[in-house]
């Protein structure tokens, strides 16, 4: 069976029933433990770092996953497996959980029939992310358990508690990663599956129908069950007190533990797993256990404010460790009260891959001028320099959506460009599309369709016709699609052919309609087919640099001021050579 | 190397290098000799040619998965530019693997490179040459004869500059 992945996780499936000892991610080990819950329906859209929990579960012959089109439409059949009795887990990425709050709020007042799991990784430090927002908070926010393992090895054994917890206090429970655990690898000891029989359809009208009568009295079993829970988070196993040292005791969770105890071994620490509902009491006995309270957590104040209220006296980090990720070597200057010193990373910054379609779209829009709103993807790189041809990047979906927006502040200015990529198209573009037909708004859309979802991996969607095991599925036919939403001029083109591309743009630009533009043409990391590497002329080169202004990894400047073309690298897309006026560069003969 | 210590191993490139599986393979390989093993790493960038780090630390029992500035005992770093911005990380008398770049000249295709430097690794480390090549194996599929050699060349060029 094909599978599509960039990176292939699972080579050798029989590995995956045994006994033994694996080296997993936190993602694959947290998916494990499920799995050996007697997990049966996980569903997820793809999204970092939490890409793998689901792929790694979609390796399982026992258990029913897929690429949900969107996180709303992922939490709502998993929620819909629970509530008809079969264990279930959804699994997003921080942003994605934004995505499906609609139901993560009402879930909570419904509760569940079988138990089900709401993971989610933060990013802390956005090493791939357009936000660093701190979900522990939608743990008060929407009444539910909050669950933080510090480790794969933790994931692993916490989803096993967790479905435990879900199915005695009738709530779904969230476990949430952040990049440094989800993507961290470690030896997990993993065991064998225990099959969990499917319940019965629940006949409970007043509990699964959220209507006002029903879910007032639901609300207050909600108010309830986090009292139950609270007392519960008192005398869970998850919540442990490591009774050292009398002077310095630290309060902490999640991987924040790991850095404590690799700087201060000795020291006693309250590490909590089972963060919210809080436990009051433990917490409170701990800080009289010893001289000095510290508390110690990545991003917001979320454990600080609440030990605050308790009336607790404590050190805790300065404002300037708010912001990014914690590092170990941070934790002795949060201790000594300093401030946060950081120092520019100088790190490479990515670039679109050589021979990326993306490239030829976003060098034709800068060459035309003008105004793209962007959206979330590969593609957003065409924002960094010197391609800088992306204006703005706000959410899935926003592509479509912000350039109406844009040209509503602008009915004349025809140079107002929206860019989507296929799958984000599939996600959360189309409503966004027949918003803009249905209010008569004008402009251009360009899909960038490269028959995956590339930025998270390569995951197949509805457009490239196969599921999550690679088998194949319904076709969406994306021209069909958006002419049944009513657009009229829809055009399909590789961005490859590149004048004709060109033109076909700036003749759209200047109608007074709304048209799609479908600029197909499969990754590079999908298709690694290569033609020859352009001839390079160097009579002929004028050194005017506009061959080294499309960012392509394959280009270089030489020391005299000419460039050179690397061999290795080129794919042959050849669209230096369409820049090329003096005609220095030219198609290989 | 001293068994009851934590080794520190920290592997940085480029995208498309091959730096994630080489500590992929590390990885594999000290868990297979019974280290307590922690990786950790950032995916998504990894093909688009921006930096990427690996962390890799194993021993009787390890913390935290990543390593602090003076901490890594080599920094097997396949591009010196990537190098210089990590040597921080490095401890006084640790290994930076830059200085064998010059040695890749020699390899029949640049992408051999992080299989050439696992050879030098292992030669540096207490694991059984048998478990390399087990993960070597196990994580490259394509051209694994080849891969083989090149390993072994590393490792037959490691323990040349130790006599030294």
């Amino acid at each position: 069976m094909q599978k599509n992945n960039f990176y292939s996780k699972i080579n050798d499936k029989s590995s995956l029933k045994e006994v033994s000892t694996l080296f997993l991610s936190g993602d694959e080990a947290l998916g494990r433990g499920a799995y050996e819950s007697g997990l049966r329906v996980a569903c997820a859209y793809p999204g970092t770092p939490s890409t793998e929990i689901v792929q790694h579960l979609s390796g399982y012959d026992e258990i029913d996953a897929q690429w949900s089109v969107n996180e709303k439409v992922a939490f709502e059949v998993a929620l819909g497996a629970a509530v008809g009795g079969a264990r279930s887990l959804y699994a997003c990425k921080h942003v994605g959980l934004n995505v499906a709050m609609d139901p993560l709020m009402t879930s909570a007042y419904t509760g569940i029939n079988a138990g089900f799991i709401i993971v989610v990784c933060d990013d802390p430090g956005l090493h791939s992310s357009q936000n660093e927002q701190d979900t522990r908070w939608v743990s008060i926010y929407a009444k539910l358990p909050l669950i933080e393992p510090s480790s794969p090895s933790e994931a692993y054994e916490c989803v096993k508690e967790a479905f435990l917890i879900s199915e005695k206090f009738d709530t779904p429970v969230i476990i949430r990663l952040t990049t440094r655990v989800a993507h961290s690898k470690e030896n997990v000891n993993c065991g064998i599956r225990t099959e969990i029989p499917v319940k019965n359809l629940p006949l409970d009208i007043s509990k699964y129908v959220m209507v006002p009568g029903n879910a007032y009295k639901r609300h207050i079993q909600v108010e309830k069950r986090i009292e139950d829970l609270s007392k519960y988070s008192e005398k869970t196993i998850l919540n442990t007190v490591e009774k050292l040292d009398s002077g310095l005791g630290f309060i902490t969770s999640g991987v924040s533990y790991l850095y404590v105890k690799e700087n201060y071994p000795d020291a006693s620490v309250l590490k909590l797993s089972l963060t919210y509902p809080f436990c009051d009491k433990k917490i409170i006995d701990f800080a009289k256990s010893v001289k000095k309270v510290v508390v110690i957590e990545e991003l917001d104040p979320f454990l600080e404010n609440h030990v605050r209220e308790l009336g607790i006296d404590f050190i805790c980090k300065d404002s300037s460790f708010k912001t990014g990720e914690l590092k170990p070597e941070y934790i002795p200057l949060i201790v000594e009260g300093q401030k946060k010193v950081e120092k520019p990373s100088g790190a490479r910054k990515p670039v679109l891959c050589q021979g990326c379609p993306h490239r030829f779209v976003f060098t034709a829009l800068r060459k035309l001028k003008t105004y793209v709103s962007g959206d979330i993807g590969c593609y957003t790189l065409g924002a960094t320099p010197p391609l800088s041809s992306l204006h703005t990047c706000v959410c899935m979906g926003a592509g479509v959506t912000i350039h109406e927006g844009l040209r509503r502040a602008h009915p004349d200015n025809k140079k107002i460009v929206g860019v989507i990529g296929d799958s984000t198209f599939i996600h959360s573009g189309i409503t966004g599309l027949i918003n803009a037909v249905y209010n008569d708004a004008k402009g251009v859309i360009i899909i960038l369709d490269n028959s995956t979802t590339a930025m998270t991996g390569g995951q197949d969607h509805p457009a490239t016709g196969r599921n999550i095991t690679g088998k194949q599925a319904h076709k969406l036919v994306l021209e069909n699609l958006v002419s049944s939403c009513g657009v009229n001029n829809v055009d399909v083109l590789s961005p490859y052919n590149y004048k004709e591309f060109e033109n076909l743009i700036k003749q759209r630009l200047s109608e007074d309609s709304l048209s799609v533009i479908i600029a197909r043409e499969p990754c590079r990391l999908v298709n690694r087919d290569r033609k020859p590497a352009p001839q390079y002329d160097q009579s002929k080169c004028k050194k005017c640099g506009i061959c080294l202004s499309i960012d392509c990894p394959g280009i270089s400047k030489t020391e005299n001021g000419f460039i050179q073309v690397n061999t290795e690298l080129c794919t042959g897309c050849n669209l230096c050579v369409h820049v090329c006026s003096p005609k220095a560069l030219r198609i290989h003969e | 190397m001293n068994n009851n210590k934590t080794v520190n191993i920290l592997f940085c490139g480029t995208g498309g290098q091959g730096v994630l599986k080489a500590s992929e393979i590390c990885g594999i390989a000290a868990m297979k000799a019974g280290y307590n093993v922690k990786k950790s790493e950032i995916h998504g960038m990894a093909q688009r040619g921006g930096s990427v780090e690996s962390h890799l630390r194993f021993g009787k029992k390890v913390l935290s998965p990543l390593i602090k500035p003076n901490d890594a005992d080599f920094l097997v770093s396949f591009d010196t530019g990537e190098a210089l911005r990590m040597k921080a990380f490095l401890k006084s008398t640790g290994l930076d693997f830059s200085q064998f770049l010059g040695e890749v000249k020699n390899l029949k295709h640049p992408i051999y490179i992080n299989t050439y430097f696992l050879g030098i690794l292992a030669s540096q480390l207490q694991i059984d040459q048998n478990l390399w090549i087990e993960a070597l194996l196990s994580v490259l599929t394509r051209d694994q004869d080849g891969n083989r050699k090149v390993f072994e060349e590393g490792f037959i060029f490691g323990k040349s500059i130790t006599s030294k």
